[in-house]
């Protein structure tokens, strides 16, 4: 295969002494959907973190596109094309769902172009056909503070696609949603790779199981064990830490 | 959403119509002192546009906008006391005689030029914004820690200014009033009159080209710095450029105001960098309404001529006021008075004291009226 797309090299997190990330060493495929799960706290999230410029790792390398990300601030980052969605959905509640989308996908991301120019119709044409797959075409005015909360994750991850990133980051993207949402979703996400790179993250295991893919496992901020759904289930590493947890939660 | 925008439209419109007319009739109407009264509160309706565009939009609280009020300020009068010094010995202006200053300091040269002190009022304020805004949000400085920041930066301006009595007359200030325009007195009726027109024109100039910097996009991500910077930075723009350029603009708009209100006022001091003042702009736009632009114009000169009304009949009683109307706004009222019209405030309270009967919301029309419901 072609070099990856992107390689976290010996990526090492401190936050006064507590690694929240110790040599952690992962590499994507271009086209790839990778899922990454692991209990709370094993930091999945520090680890999308580090690759969005937003915490900077005491130790290690990111490698995007055969460049480092060590030190870029977060919107060059996002300008080189990783998109991120957040845990929780963060859509600009007081602005209409077409104009979430409208900033998403301006080119470019500039005052004085945004200031003098005007929506191509190329770009009025991406977000009326990103509408449609989010299915929210009838609520393009509609403030998104006024969406429900799935239709906040849909129009988070529509504004991500809007980017055009070459890399999606998403980070638990079914945390409240109904299961047939989560199905929506999960074929959604499938439907984008391929075309992008995505990386999920997650710990919903009928979503990851749904999702179809390698799947890395987590646990205190190193990689436990990589491979496909059924090898990870069946690794007895994995089922201590993590899958044997949800019996106890039932109770 | 479009009817409401609509209904929005006309509110606008029809207090424009308002404002128009009594900015054309106030001359005819109003003696020289109260007409110089309101062109004052038109000119502090300018500075207020500013606080809406960088607090109701972008969401920085400054209380610091006195700074560049003044700046503005002393580079108009600088001016003018230039332009009337011949009669003096030296030919500088009068109070650098009392501290035995017999040459003009340098930074006061250029202000020998009209079109340079022109430019001045609001480049100069607009530089200062921009260079401390720059180097406070490149720090990512935000929320509280940002406006006690800028009422630090307030007071050290004030005391600068405030003790530089060789360089601008301290805390005496400088006076316009008594200066030269055209070979008219500043202070003069006939000047006067002029500056009331100027201002009105102005703060219509300033209204247009806010509402031209928020109309589209460049104001849509001024509300997404609000709402969620952190998304704006991730979504890939850099929040730094876009709150520098709104701070500065903001900064120019407060020096053409401050100059504004100097020739009418008759004089700048460092007066015009005290704390109170500059949280009272904000007061004027939360009760205006935030984010509506119309609603800071309104709200400044609305309350500034209810305060010199009041404080002529009963002179202590206006702090009170003012405490008290921001308690309501705060509480009641959070959008602010136009904030409240523009949501149908008006008619909603109709309804509820049993005035009128809430006939468009029956859900069958507004169902009709939208276009996707339509089969």
């Amino acid at each position: 295969m072609s070099s990856p797309l992107l390689q976290l090299k010996d990526i090492t997190v401190s936050f006064e002494g507590f690694l929240a990330l110790e040599n952690l060493n992962l590499s994507l495929q271009p086209g790839e959907l990778r899922a990454v799960i692991g209990p709370n706290g094993a930091g999945k999230t520090t680890f999308l973190d580090v690759i969005t410029g937003k915490v900077r790792p005491t130790n290690g390398d990111v490698i995007f596109k055969e460049q480092s990300l060590i030190g870029k601030r977060e919107h060059r980052i996002a300008r080189l094309g990783i998109g991120r969605k957040f845990q929780s959905p963060r859509v600009f509640e007081n602005l209409s769902v077409y104009d979430n989308l409208a900033l998403a996908v301006a080119i470019p991301k500039k005052p004085f172009p945004l200031l003098l120019g005007r929506l191509q119709g190329l770009q009025i044409d991406r977000i009326s056909q990103l509408m449609n797959i989010i299915n929210l075409n009838s609520r393009a005015t509609s403030l998104a503070g006024s969406l429900s909360h799935g239709q906040k994750q849909w129009l988070e991850i529509a504004m991500l696609v809007g980017q055009k990133p070459d890399l999606l980051l998403v980070d638990e993207p079914v945390a409240g949603l109904t299961d047939e949402e989560t199905e929506l979703t999960a074929d959604l996400l499938k439907s984008l790779s391929g075309e992008n790179t995505v990386l999920v993250i997650d710990h919903d295991m009928e979503f990851i199981r749904r999702l179809d893919s390698p799947v890395t496992v987590l646990h205190q901020g190193q990689v436990l064990c990589e491979g496909s759904m059924e090898t990870v289930q069946n690794d007895p590493k994995v089922i201590e830490v993590y899958l044997g947890q949800p019996e106890e939660e039932k109770l | 959403m479009n009817n409401s925008r609509k209904t929005q439209a006309w509110i606008s419109l029809m207090i424009w119509v308002v404002i128009i007319a009594a900015i054309i009739a106030a001359p005819a109407v109003l003696p020289v002192f109260r007409l110089n009264l309101l062109g004052r509160y038109l000119s502090l309706a300018i500075v207020a546009l500013g606080v809406d565009l960088i607090w109701g939009f972008t969401g920085l609280l400054s209380l610091g906008q006195g700074i560049f009020f003044a700046l503005g300020g002393y580079c108009a009068a600088m001016y003018l006391q230039l332009n009337s010094a011949f009669e003096f010995p030296n030919g500088i202006p009068e109070f650098f005689g009392l501290y035995g200053v017999e040459k003009l300091p340098f930074f006061w040269e250029p202000f020998n030029s009209p079109i340079f002190a022109l430019i001045a009022i609001w480049l100069i304020p607009s530089l200062v914004a921009g260079v401390l805004g720059f180097l406070v949000f490149r720090n990512r400085i935000k929320g509280v820690y940002f406006s006690i920041l800028t009422q630090a930066s307030l007071l050290v301006f004030f005391n600068l200014f405030n003790g530089q009595q060789k360089l601008i007359n301290g805390t005496n200030g400088l006076k316009t009033d008594v200066t030269l325009l055209f070979g008219q007195m500043v202070g003069s009726d006939v000047v006067q009159r002029w500056f009331f027109w100027i201002s009105a024109v102005l703060v219509i100039f300033a209204w247009l080209f806010s509402k031209w910097i928020v109309r589209d996009r460049f104001g849509n991500i001024l509300i997404a710095i609000r709402d969620d910077e952190a998304r704006v930075r991730f979504t890939g723009y850099n929040p730094t450029i876009f709150k520098t350029i709104i701070f500065a603009i903001a900064g120019g708009l407060a020096g053409i105001s401050g100059a504004l209100y100097t020739v009418q006022s008759g004089i700048v001091s460092p007066q015009f960098m005290t704390v109170p003042f500059s949280i009272e702009m904000v007061i004027w736009v939360a009760v205006g309404g935030r984010g509506t632009l119309l609603g800071a114009i309104l709200g400044a000169v609305v309350i500034n001529y209810a305060k010199s009304l009041v404080s002529e009949a009963l002179p202590a009683s206006w702090m009170f006021i003012q405490g008290g109307l921001f308690i309501l706004v705060v509480t009641a009222l959070p959008e602010g008075v136009l904030g409240w019209i523009q949501r149908g405030g008006i008619r909603n309270l109709l309804v509820k004291v049993g005035f009128s009967r809430n006939i468009a919301t029956y859900p069958k029309l507004e169902i009709a009226d939208r276009e996707d419901m339509k089969v």
